[in-house]
């Protein structure tokens, strides 16, 4: 059973410059445990495609549907739909009047969880992320990846069974990142949940995916789906098989092309 | 080393500048119904602070004071929060409220006298018509400045409007709310004495025109630093509520 399917999804935004499309009607379908990476130029949908997948905008056209439920009739959200979803945007978005531990368990806050369950929680995932003993921190007293890392924290708290993430370490230095996505890789594993990333990186996204969605620009549309099947887990050392490569070289001469 | 340095500057910069007046008028030989020495004005603080009747001007300024500032901050609060949210209602009150900022608040003073008489009411109306336009722009400015990133998150945990409130715009408001109430609380003052000028017979700002009537200027001058004295109160209340409230915040920490 697929966990997400697009069909014929279409974006247009009205500006004052006129109509901009940024997804032309798109077909998509995403299985269940699957990890997506969304890869393409800048200002090609991403954002947009990844975005319509979150219900934070709804489709000009077409309908998404997760796990198994429409998001939108007409323009209302369907609550239900939206509560298998967690984000992670490209900024952590913390917000810096609670603690680290509370921002973490702010969704389970909003869903009545109790305050002892939800500290439990958040240690746990605050471990889990790596970021153990900061939850009494002020956000602001974090780096840059400790707080990526509680972003992503609080989006699995409330055990979402689809993670969807906007360039979640696009701030962060090439060391930083590898390690952010080993972890990521093992976090995945853990909890079994079907994840969408958007990624600039093809390194990346040849490390992390099963697939890999190649989108194209004016109008974005999907270019080329790639399917990247490396056993798992994968360790650093995929990098330097010849095939890991040989794909990255396909995908940048495609890039090139667009 | 410069906080010490601070600590020690500004009371010899006070010494110096009370020396240098207590000098000026003796040799000068201004008139003490012009400037009266420092020291004659200390010793009219020593003497007004020991009246019983100065404490009840204090009492009825502060309480006179504190309802309006409540009244402002409540309204500007209340009425701030959808004017920021809602671009509609902006706009449609936007002559409004430029047409009612321009309006120079102490104009009105008469008109509420003559509206709410010589008692207390009309002085509390003064002091939260001047103290409610910073409380409200700071709080519509503050909801305007929620960051679009937060309100994602937000909407993609799918809060109610509650939430949204209580958790989001609210904590995010308050730094600029409790700015405008910095402003808000002088300028409540501020209203408060000067429609105590020109009604009523309590207060801080009746107390100034009977000393300034019985050419009493030394005990005008003490007037003026008792008033002095609780601005400087009011002002460290909301510097106090900063950090309790918005410990997260840079203004709300102690200087390093
Ligand atoms: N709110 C909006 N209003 C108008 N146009 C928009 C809006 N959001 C996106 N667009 C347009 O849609 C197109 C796709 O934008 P999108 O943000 O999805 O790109 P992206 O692939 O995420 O780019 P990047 O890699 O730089 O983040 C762009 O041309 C952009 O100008
Ligand atoms: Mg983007």
């Amino acid at each position: 059973m697929s966990s997400i399917r697009l069909e014929g999804v279409r974006k247009q935004f009205e500006s004052r410059a006129g109509a901009v499309v940024a997804l032309a009607p798109t077909d998509l379908a995403i299985a269940e445990r699957e990890m997506v990476v969304l890869l393409g130029p800048s200002g090609c949908g991403k954002t947009t495609l990844l975005r319509l997948i979150a219900g934070l905008i709804p489709p000009t056209e077409g309908r998404v549907q997760v796990a198994g439920r429409d998001l939108w009739t007409g323009d209302r959200r369907d609550p239900a739909a939206v509560a298998d979803l967690g984000v992670v945007f490209q900024d952590a978005n913390l917000f810096p009047w609670y603690t680290v531990e509370r921002n973490i368990a702010m969704p389970l806050a909003m869903r009545g969880v109790g305050r002892a369950a939800r500290q439990a929680r958040a240690r746990e995932l605050a471990k889990m992320v790596g970021i153990a003993g900061f939850g009494q921190r002020w956000p602001r007293e974090l780096s840059g990846g400790m707080r990526q890392r509680a972003a992503i924290a609080r989006a699995l708290s409330y055990e979402p069974s689809i993670l969807l993430m906007d360039e979640p370490f696009g701030a962060l230095d090439a060391m930083t990142r590898d390690t952010m996505n080993l972890e990521l890789q093992r976090i995945w594993t853990e909890t079994g949940c079907t994840i969408v990333l958007v990624t600039h990186s093809i390194g990346e996204a040849v490390f992390l995916a099963d697939r890999i969605v190649l989108l194209s620009p004016r109008p974005g549309r999907i270019a080329h789906v790639a399917t990247v099947d490396f056993p798992r887990p994968r360790g650093p050392e995929v990098q330097a098989d010849p095939k890991f490569a040989a794909l990255c070289a396909d995908l940048r001469g495609r890039l090139d092309r667009m | 080393m410069r906080a010490r340095l601070e600590w020690i500057a500004s009371p010899l910069l006070l010494l110096v500048l009370l020396g240098f007046w207590q000098w000026y008028v003796t040799a000068a030989h201004v008139s003490a119904f012009i400037l009266p020495p420092p020291t004659a004005v200390w010793s009219g603080f020593v003497y007004l602070v020991g009246l019983k009747s100065t404490w009840v001007h204090v009492w009825v300024t502060i309480e006179e004071t504190v309802a309006g500032f409540v009244l402002a901050a409540v309204a500007g609060v209340l009425i701030g929060v959808p004017v920021g949210k809602l671009r509609w209602l902006e706009r449609t009150l936007n002559p409004f409220i430029i047409a009612s900022q321009v309006v120079p608040k102490v104009a009105l003073v008469p008109l509420f006298i003559v509206w709410f008489g010589f008692g207390s009411t009309s002085k509390i109306v003064v002091s939260a018509v001047i103290a409610f336009f910073p409380i409200f722009t700071n709080t519509v400015l503050g909801v305007k400045s929620i960051e679009a990133g937060h309100r994602d998150v937000m909407t993609s945990l799918n809060a109610s409007r509650l939430a949204r409130f209580t958790r989001l715009e609210l904590p995010s408001a308050a730094p600029y709310i409790l700015t405008g109430m910095e402003v808000g609380i002088v300028l409540a003052i501020i209203g408060c004495v000067v429609a105590q000028f020109l009604g009523g017979n309590a207060g801080l700002g009746y107390l100034l025109v009977a000393e300034m009537n019985a050419y009493q200027t030394d005990l005008l001058f003490a007037v003026i630093l008792l008033l002095t004295l609780v601005g400087f109160a009011f002002y460290a209340a909301i510097g106090a509520a900063r950090r309790v409230l918005i410990p997260w915040h840079s203004s709300g920490q102690a200087q390093p």
